[in-house]
């Protein structure tokens, strides 16, 4: 700081505390409402401090019925959904890694095209193209499997364009001295330029974990199959069968085991975190 | 671009960015054409047939009343969530670049919202705004303000704004705070003997200066809006009431997957994939050229 004024560290202080209590407001209450018990949570105002059902609701909810006796169980959904997010992100950046391997350190015919190629999937989000995709991925065969859910968002190219600006950067010389010493592309690939970019690795797979475990619009189209739910999309089905049974604290310990993996993944590795933002997006 | 000592060419390049040749042309290429060829289409009720109508789909959306006012309620959509968001962000994160100590803990508490997927910001935020059961409703019947998005237009796009912005704030707080703890400190120090209080030095240097950042986080927030948002939109109103909450990407979605009206759906996809074409190319030409004072 530069100066030293009380009153105005008081302020400081005083004004990140009511943003970070502003921001942690709608978690407390999901916090809140796992806590109660089902009769609770139907009496108007609800809760505002913890109850002592929350071993009781988090158990009902892995492995109980959860909310009516036909629907998957939750263990089942959180284990689609990490299978998702791990098939994007580690798929993602293993085709990325080689076709950024081959853009910048091989000269062949077409190699601009292809680059030009990718480079125009940097543009348009799966939202916009969502109708024909979906087609193609039902004439595939693949609606109600992991590829289905998995490979249409792979097809991206930030990565692509993370890692070869992360190339770019390698100096010359460690391949010259590679060559001399004897190595062949692939040698070059796997003892050089992996161990190099690791922590890029690292960054991009935090970001792409969130990002796949995320999804929602993409699953919900083409899982009918109740074994394929994620868990993020089971929230919108919980949502609208609380209209007729609402059981509030079942349907906010679900949502609160769905936000958990990446709230977990961002705060325990926030350096990684804040670089893979910085380096994506940028 | 290419490095300047590199391999001789072989077939291996090929293998090498064949998966994502593949991957692309498949999932990508290849509907984005088909979206671009169905817009010119237009099928009939049962799918049978259809006939190629050149931009007649594009000539009934610029015509369709609905249509028009989605693109206007869209605009205000995302720029009152980008606004807001950005605000937000900006304000805590000029107090916490202040903090000497515990600045890591302030924005360990701040980030982590990132994390939550749309939908579930959401779910949270129509929890929060339950008409009969949550917190907010109860606290404004105190004051006199009956509460149902359901019913209320006006009450159903506040809220999804706030579930969009609250989610966003993270975001822009991050790269807000990167920004401002870039500026080095013997600027804001030669400001300070000069007599500038920290109010004054927060609007005639730190605003100033983190501008690029400002730039970017425009574009990247209304694009979060147009795009990203489908989630919290279909889970908190679906749309309504009256489709009053109905932006650009949820109308696609729902002329597309309810109405079944291919032609129109496949339009609009293309309308908006030229608007994200158009804020990419702007993005890039900030970031390549930053804006300088």
């Amino acid at each position: 700081m530069v100066e030293n004024r009380p009153i105005m560290t008081f302020i400081t202080h005083l004004v990140l505390v009511l943003g970070v209590a502003m921001i942690a407001l709608p978690i407390w209450i999901t916090l809140v409402a796992a806590s109660h018990d089902e009769i609770r949570m139907l009496q108007a105002p609800i809760p505002m401090l913890p109850g002592t059902h929350f071993i009781d609701n988090l158990k009902q909810t892995l492995w109980g019925a959860g909310l009516s006796g036909d629907q998957t169980p939750v263990w089942r959904m959180l284990f689609n959904s990490l299978a998702m997010a791990m098939m994007i992100s580690v798929g993602k950046i293993a085709i990325s890694l080689i076709s950024a391997f081959a853009i910048v350190y091989f000269k062949f015919p077409f190699r601009m095209g292809f680059f030009w190629m990718i480079f125009i999937t940097l543009m348009l989000p799966v939202e916009v193209r969502i109708l024909p995709t979906f087609e193609v991925v039902a004439n595939l065969g693949m609606l109600n499997s992991y590829w289905g859910l998995s490979i249409p968002l792979i097809a991206s190219a930030t990565a692509t364009f993370m890692f070869r600006q992360v190339f770019l950067t390698i100096p010359d010389e460690m391949l010259e001295s590679a060559r001399i010493d004897g190595a062949g592309p692939m040698r070059f690939f796997w003892d050089i330029l992996l161990p190099l970019s690791r922590t890029n690795i690292a960054a991009l797979f935090v970001i792409l974990f969130i990002y796949g475990w995320n999804q929602y619009l993409w699953p919900l189209l083409i899982t009918t199959d109740t074994d394929m739910t994620t868990i993020v999309m089971s929230i919108k089905q919980m949502l609208e069968s609380a209209e007729q049974s609402p059981q509030w604290n079942i349907i906010m310990m679900t949502a609160f085991l769905a936000m958990l993996p990446p709230i977990l993944v961002v705060v325990g590795m926030q350096k990684l975190f804040v670089q893979g933002l910085t380096e994506t997006d940028k | 671009m290419l490095k300047r000592v590199h391999f001789p060419s072989s077939p291996l390049p090929y293998l090498l960015v064949a998966p994502q040749i593949i991957v692309t042309l498949v999932f990508f290429m290849w509907p984005a054409s088909q979206a671009l060829y169905q817009s010119l289409l237009i099928e009939d009720a049962f799918g049978l047939s259809s006939e190629f109508v050149w931009f007649e789909n594009f000539a009934a959306l610029a015509d369709d009343e609905q249509y028009l006012s989605t693109f206007w309620r869209t605009a205000v959509f995302s720029s009152l969530v980008a606004f807001l968001s950005m605000s937000v962000a900006l304000i805590l994160a000029g107090f916490a670049d202040r903090v000497v100590k515990g600045a890591t803990t302030y924005r360990t508490l701040l980030i982590w919202p990132y994390a939550v997927a749309p939908v579930l910001a959401g779910a949270l935020w129509v929890f929060m705004f339950n008409p009969t059961l949550g917190i907010f409703p109860y606290f404004l019947d105190m004051i006199g303000i009956k509460w149902n998005h359901y019913l209320n237009g006006r009450q159903a796009m506040g809220l999804v704004i706030g579930a969009a912005a609250w989610k966003q704030v993270a975001y822009n707080f991050l790269f807000y705070l990167a920004a401002m703890q870039s500026i080095p400190r013997s600027i804001i120090e030669a400001a300070a003997i000069d007599g500038a209080g920290p109010v004054r030095r927060f609007w005639t240097q730190t605003l100033p200066l983190i501008s690029p950042t400002t730039f970017f986080l425009i574009v990247i927030n209304v694009v979060y809006a147009f795009f990203e948002t489908f989630g919290i939109i279909h889970v908190v109103t679906q749309g309504g009431p009256a489709s009053s909450t109905t932006i650009l990407v949820y109308k696609v979605f729902n002329d597309g997957f309810v109405g079944l009206d291919l032609g129109g759906s496949a339009a609009q996809s293309v309308i908006l994939m030229v608007i994200v074409i158009v804020m990419t190319v702007v993005q890039f030409r900030y970031v390549e050229k930053k804006v300088e004072y």
